[in-house]
């Protein structure tokens, strides 16, 4: 288990994964600094 | 007066032009970063027009295979497919180089292409007629230089070069006009290929465009309308047009909407068509050279798709379980397949298992997985067949038995909005008429957020059904 807090994140979603945005939720929630979020599409 | 629509026929067209995968985004860009060296280790890679054509996805894109026949056929299927194969079949053609030129060459309406006087003579019966104008190596050097594009390999020989619409607008830059040029001649190819085949003597009364590609100059970038020049170089004079755009969605879009065009007596007959993507020649080529593959990225397809009122058997658009993803609908996919698979189908009280097929994005996973991308149709199956474990119509250890018997190998190039479901038409209307399905669903994506203008994606689907006549 990773401790996020006061941690700085990089959000990478992809469009058939997981949305950046979701991401984004989950890490802030967790008490970690959201400091860039996409969401890509690989195809 | 009202009708049911059906969808009569759908016809592709792969034109198989290895020496513009130089003029895709990435073999560009990655030519620009890393020099002249890219190109020659694509040009190692290149297949030959035979065999692009007898590949096996490709043979079931134009409708000689059932999609089900690469379920046994071991991948990866370059290493699997004959030596030879038929360039035409039921649901299209694979064109070559020479000829894609040819209809480049009348999609040049605003005659921006200087062709190489030698390609002109060595041309012969393809560009017979055609009033075109040339010019000298010396001068076609010169005018690559002041901004023109290569039409072909820039190191070896190509056809010629396109000059920019204008000197200042960034729209009208030789590489987005060849970029356009390129979508209207494979949309045309595909028109005039449905419009041989099938019901040649009933008139268009409207197109309908569903591709990515952006029309216009610097004062209304995206204009569009590209359906319209489509028609005229197809040779058709009694149809209007307009395109529809949602990115990748866009052809189940435009569908559901010919649907509604012709249920509503304001159209007869309406087809759907678009052309292909040269930004996407190649696009994956660094995972094809590091897996040892060929550049499978070399063919530019199009399509055109007939939609009807009711002939009493061609199968039909039910409209009532038509879905699009609306605003305020979640993103995530498991929201994303609920609102467009799950949900229509419950309203009309039907199950998942109900569906015989589903069409969901079919990329070709040999195109997608050596560049890390992985296999896209069927992550949408897992998660199409998960909803039906939650909803209680399989166990979750019948969901790989779902998947094989509700989904589809993957088989269309990475060519944007033509993989979207629309490659199974040719093989559900068969199934839907001859065969033994009832029902089949199409279902497409669009992802809005690469415009960014929102962080939004987008889909659309319909149930096409059995007429029972």
């Amino acid at each position: 288990m990773v401790d996020l807090r006061n941690k700085l994140v990089l959000a990478l979603g992809e469009r058939d994964g997981i949305p950046g945005q979701a991401l984004q939720a989950c890490a802030e929630s967790a008490g970690a600094r959201v400091v860039y979020v996409a969401t890509q599409c690989f195809v | 007066m009202t009708t049911r629509p059906v969808i009569r026929a759908a016809r592709f067209v792969l034109a198989h032009v290895p020496d513009l995968v130089y003029a895709g985004s990435k073999p560009r860009r990655e030519t620009a970063a890393r020099g002249r060296d890219v190109r020659a280790q694509i040009r190692s890679r290149l297949r030959t027009f035979r065999e692009a054509v007898a590949y096996a996805p490709h043979q079931v894109m134009i409708g000689n295979q059932a999609p089900e026949a690469l379920w046994d056929l071991p991948r990866p299927w370059h290493l699997h497919s004959p030596a030879e194969a038929p360039c035409e079949g039921p649901a299209g053609a694979v064109v070559d180089q020479p000829t894609f030129y040819a209809w480049l060459a009348r999609a040049d309406t605003a005659r921006l292409i200087r062709f190489d006087e030698a390609f002109v003579a060595e041309a012969g019966p393809l560009v017979r007629g055609a009033d075109l104008a040339t010019a000298s190596p010396d001068a076609l050097r010169s005018a690559v230089a002041s901004g023109a594009e290569p039409i072909g390999d820039p190191d070896g020989r190509g056809i010629g070069v396109l000059l920019p619409g204008h000197a200042q607008d960034e729209s009208l830059a030789a590489r987005v006009l060849l970029e356009n040029l390129a979508t209207k001649a494979t949309g045309a190819l595909a028109l005039r290929r449905l419009l041989d085949g099938v019901a040649g003597d009933e008139p268009v009364d409207f197109l309908l465009g569903c591709g990515e590609e952006a029309v216009g100059d610097r004062y209304q970038r995206g204009g569009g309308n590209l359906a319209k020049a489509i028609g005229e170089l197809a040779g058709i004079r009694t149809a209007g047009g307009a395109d529809v755009k949602a990115f990748c969605a866009g052809p189940v879009h435009a569908l559901i909407i010919a649907g509604s065009l012709v249920a509503s007596g304001l159209h007869r007959r309406v087809v759907v068509v678009a052309g292909g993507s040269l930004a996407k020649l190649g696009m994956k080529f660094l995972g094809h050279l590091a897996s040892g593959y060929p550049i499978l990225e070399d063919v530019l397809a199009g399509v055109a798709i007939d939609v009807a009122g009711d002939d009493g058997r061609s199968p039909i658009i039910n409209l009532d379980a038509a879905a699009v993803h609306r605003v305020g609908d979640g993103g995530a996919p498991h929201q994303m397949a609920a609102v467009l698979t799950q949900a229509p189908l419950r309203a009309r009280g039907l199950r998942l298992s109900d569906v015989d097929r589903f069409a969901v994005e079919l990329h070709n996973p040999d195109i997608t997985e050596p560049a890390g991308a992985g296999d896209v149709p069927q992550r949408n199956y897992k998660m199409i067949a998960a909803l039906a474990a939650q909803a209680a119509e399989i166990d979750r250890e019948g969901i790989p038995a779902f998947v094989r018997r509700h989904g589809l190998p993957g088989f269309s190039p990475t060519q944007g909005h033509i993989p979207s479901a629309i490659p199974y038409l040719p093989h559900a209307i068969a199934g839907l008429t001859t065969g033994r399905c009832r029902r089949v669903q199409l279902i497409a994506k669009g992802s809005l957020f690469l415009g960014r203008m929102t962080e939004m994606a987008d889909g659309a689907s319909f149930l096409l059904e059995r007429n029972a006549g």
